[in-house]
């Protein structure tokens, strides 16, 4: 155990204290308590960072489960760094802010800190694990915690609709991304990211190799909402407002981000993963800008725009992924500057989108209402507010003098260099990219200018609005001020945590020793890049105010909802034909369970004695037969068949008696006589069981209802009966070694008895015995519970 | 001698079997009786038949009959009558309580 192991396990150790102080301290804020872990964590982390040097990546490692080579192995580089810092940084916000959001008197604080804490220990332990177990296993309990925070307010439906379709989606990724891991481990025998790295080669000649990407990869979309999986993250907004600004923008949907930027050094070469991540992402970052342009909720504007944004570093992680591929060996380190951009976007979007998720949370808290269409004219109201939302939008849509510039300009760098360095055909990802840029300003536009300017309409709210108070506004200020400061001073985490990120990320590009260092600068001289963005501030201000003339336009691209529409179809048809399924061959007959129990004793049995050649008829052992017994032997057969036929209910008691007597007749033959002797008595006593059960019968009918003849049971039965009678020929022919009766034969010296039979059952076996008593014991208990309990119970009714 | 009790045997099988698949409370409890005497015998002649005297050291012969599947049926037989009577008494209860003896009708509610 090293302070690191302890540090990620902190949060967790909280998750039980935290009760208990809800109760025994109840006069101060919950989250007082709470805020201090965060603020430790991120002290304790940022002693790891240095402006000038970057990280010396740092490993620990405790065993776990050695045997099975599962060790919780901690992996500290400047990539893992880069997450912490977020996770813990945010954190602390988040849980400030919360302090002021959340009323101490109606809200259930104790449950929602503790699942916070439970979430930000997954987080911290998905993001630091090296082995590939416990890296799913924190993540498995990043979906349960957020599972519980999303049904935080668990009386609304709509809150328990979204938990649980969230957890459906990125549980399932989840699991196929478990199944990836395995198949790695199959392939290399570790679950080290480290070690699997240094396989290379190795791990990729597997055959398996591919289907194990596509599976983590599922993993790695699900979770991070990438399309199609896309439609958990707007029902996700039913949680608190501080969980969507922390788990739903910038940390949990960026767990898949880390994990593909993570395995980039194992998979990169390789064409499947550009394409898959590079397109997967475009068609993200379109649609989700796209269908935020359409919202009126405001949580669900920012839902899609976080949709839009992963996708957007989603495909610049794939894009620099090529820089490993040996076709473009040549130009590799030009990729790496996607890489970049991914990299110093994300961090620019955990900060502005927290922000911005804030605001959203404060215009809710003092007006009452998310709905653009209820808000208007608040910038005189509200006017902190609105330079803090404007600050935090103006650097989404990528505009001067805020961080979101420099990612998007890059960004831009980026797509226009693959289409430059790859095939022709490839202009269309940077007019993707563009075109969904414009609708990002669009949206953009919408969160300031619908919300803050036009006119004020103070009767549409339900409360009457005022500035927040001082403490709420804290953390999203401190956000926006991270959003300048890194405008102007990009180059502080420059050489410190994105050069050193990249160079995790693309480690094999790098092997050669060249030169290649960060520098983020605000002007690049006119290139293409700044048209590019001087065009998407023309037409998306065109846009933007000719809105309401194209906005029909929606009514034809029903994307959103189709895939809505087909997950909640699919959910009630698989519940539907699985229950038709079920219905089909559960029917509650027991004749009907009985005969698919015969039907497998014949198939199973009868086709592997026939598909084995198995059967042997050997007739040359066989006893000579008397015609006495081959008249006792046609009787019993006989009063089996009238048995099937008759419909008298004495009758074919006494049928049942006569085979029973001819088969104690036989064992005479057979020279058992302990066994006739037991076998007459035991016939006689049932015999006059079964007349007396059914002579005191309520409404004595003599006869059974008459039955049908049933050809399916004819012929289930003749298959039991042939089954059964091939197995017993062949086994009679079949005497693999000489039985052990022969040790039986000394009785007399053994055990001091002269009949074998008995011997054997009292001396040599004698706990079969013993425990066939037992059964007659059982029995007689149960038959005596059976007739002497029905009064009693009669009598309670 | 042993493949004429085998295929007797066989018969006692089918016919358990079709009467086990009655809807026929009474008739299923018979059918099960049936299956019962069918193993018996079935056990016995996949031993060999009448290949010495009874295991009885006190007749002296050359060679005795296999003893230990007569002390296999011996507990058999005890087991099976057990069986038989709790059923039976059950079936009787079923009568009593329900009314009726077919297993169409014993199917509990729907709601179930």
């Amino acid at each position: 155990m090293t302070l690191l192991h302890i540090a990620i396990l902190i949060p967790f150790f909280s998750v039980p204290l935290i009760p208990l102080l809800y109760k025994y301290v109840h006069r101060i804020h919950t989250g007082w308590f709470v805020m201090v872990i965060p603020v430790l964590l991120l002290i304790f982390f940022a002693r790891y960072y240095s402006v000038q040097q970057p990280l010396e990546p740092v490993i620990h490692s405790v065993p776990w489960i050695p045997s099975l080579n599962i060790h919780f192995t901690i992996y500290l580089d400047s990539l893992s760094l880069l997450f912490v810092l977020l996770i813990t940084g945010i954190g602390a916000l988040v849980v400030f802010y919360s302090i002021f959001y959340m009323s101490k008197n109606r809200e259930k604080l104790h449950l929602f800190y503790a699942y916070l804490m439970l979430f930000m220990g997954a987080m911290l332990g998905s993001v630091l694990s090296d082995n590939l177990l416990v890296l799913y296993a924190f993540w498995e309990l990043t979906s349960v915690s957020s599972f519980l925070l999303i049904a935080f307010w668990y009386h609304r439906k709509r809150s328990r609709y979204g938990a649980q379709k969230s957890m459906f989606i990125t549980m399932s990724g989840g699991f196929s991304m478990l199944l990836g891991f395995i198949i790695l481990y199959v392939a290399s025998g570790t679950f080290s990211i480290r070690e699997l790295i240094a396989f290379g080669d190795l791990v990729s000649q597997h055959s398996l190799f591919i289907p194990a990407m596509f599976l983590i990869l599922l993993g790695a979309f699900t979770k991070s909402a990438q399309f199609p999986f896309h439609i958990w993250l707007p029902d996700a907004m039913e949680a608190p407002t501080p969980i969507s600004a922390y788990l739903h923008s910038a940390t949990m949907v960026k767990a898949g981000v880390y994990l593909v930027a993570r395995l980039t050094p194992i998979f990169g070469g390789h064409q499947e993963w550009f394409w898959t991540i590079t397109i997967t992402g475009l068609i993200t970052l379109l649609i989700g800008s796209l269908s935020a342009v359409r919202q009126s909720d405001l949580k669900a504007l920012l839902a899609f725009s976080t949709i839009s944004q992963i996708g957007l570093i989603m495909s610049l992680l794939g894009i620099g992924s090529v820089a490993l591929n040996s076709q473009y060996s040549g130009s590799s380190l030009l990729f790496a500057g996607a890489t970049l951009a991914a990299i110093f976007h994300l961090i620019n979007h955990s900060i502005f989108k927290g922000c911005l998720f804030m605001m959203i949370g404060i215009l809710d808290h003092e007006t009452g209402t998310r709905d653009i269409r209820r808000l208007g004219g608040l910038i005189h109201v509200m006017p902190v507010s609105f330079t803090l939302t404007l600050i935090g939008a103006f650097s989404m849509a990528g505009l001067p003098p805020f961080s979101g510039f420099l990612s998007k300009e890059m960004f831009f760098s980026g797509v226009l260099m693959t289409s430059r360095n790859m095939d022709s055909w490839f202009i269309i990802i940077p007019i993707i990219a563009w075109v969904a840029s414009i609708f990002t300003f669009v949206y953009c536009m919408i969160l300031i200018f619908k919300v803050f300017i036009g006119p004020y309409q103070p009767k549409r709210l339900d409360r009457k609005p005022h500035e927040a108070p001082i403490g709420m506004l804290i953390s999203p200020m401190i956000l926006a001020a991270l959003v300048v400061i890194l405008f102007f001073f990009p180059n502080w985490i420059a050489s410190s945590l994105l050069e050193p990120a990249v160079k995790a990320i693309l480690p094999q590009a790098f092997a050669n020793g060249e030169e290649w260092h960060v520098h983020i600068s605000a002007w690049h001289g006119f290139n293409t890049e700044l048209l590019m963005t001087l065009g998407i501030v023309i037409l998306g201000t065109l846009l933007y105010k000719y809105f309401n003339k194209f906005r029909n336009i929606y009514e034809i691209m029903p994307l959103r909802f189709s895939l809505n529409q087909a997950y909640d179809i699919g959910l009630v048809a698989m519940e539907r034909i699985s229950g038709k399924i079920t219905r089909f061959y559960m029917t509650g007959s027991s004749p009907r369970y009985l005969s698919y129990l015969f039907v497998f004793l014949i198939v199973i049995v009868g086709g592997s004695l026939f598909l084995q050649d198995a059967f042997i008829l050997d007739l040359s052992n066989n006893a000579p037969i008397e015609l006495y017994e081959y008249m006792l032997g046609f009787t019993m057969v006989a009063a089996a068949i009238y048995m099937v036929f008759t419909k008298s209910r004495l009758i074919s008691i006494i049928a049942v008696s006569v085979i029973g007597y001819i088969v104690s007749l036989f064992f005479v033959i057979f020279r058992a006589p302990d066994l006739a002797l037991t076998q007459l008595v035991v016939e006689t006593i049932s015999t006059a069981l079964f007349l007396l059960c059914f002579y005191f019968l309520p409404k004595v009918s003599r006869y059974v209802t008459p039955v049908k003849f049933r050809i399916s049971n004819a012929i289930i039965a003749i298959g039991v009966g042939l089954t059964l009678t091939l197995i017993g020929l062949t086994t009679q022919g079949h005497h693999l070694f000489d039985s052990i009766a022969e040790y039986y034969k000394d009785s007399y010296t053994l055990a001091g008895a002269k009949n074998m039979v008995n011997a054997i059952l009292v001396d040599f076996r004698a706990f079969d015995t013993m425990l066939e008593i037992v059964v007659l014991f059982a029995a007689g208990v149960g038959i005596y519970t059976l007739i002497n309990l029905r009064h009693a119970g009669r009598k309670n009714q | 001698m042993e493949t004429f009790i085998t295929i007797i045997a066989g018969i006692l099988f089918t016919v358990g079997t079709y009467l086990i698949l009655n809807k026929n409370l009474l008739r299923i409890i018979l059918g099960i009786t049936i299956f019962s005497h069918a193993t018996h015998l079935m056990l016995l002649a996949i031993n060999g038949l009448k290949k010495g005297a009874a295991p009885l050291l006190g007749e002296n012969a050359a060679s005795y009959t296999d003893p230990v599947p007569q002390a296999l049926i011996l507990t058999s037989i005890v087991i099976s009558f057990a069986l038989t009577a709790f059923l039976l008494v059950l079936g009787y209860r079923t009568y009593v309580e329900l009314g009726t003896d077919n297993m169409k009708h014993l199917r509990g509610n729907s709601h179930e």
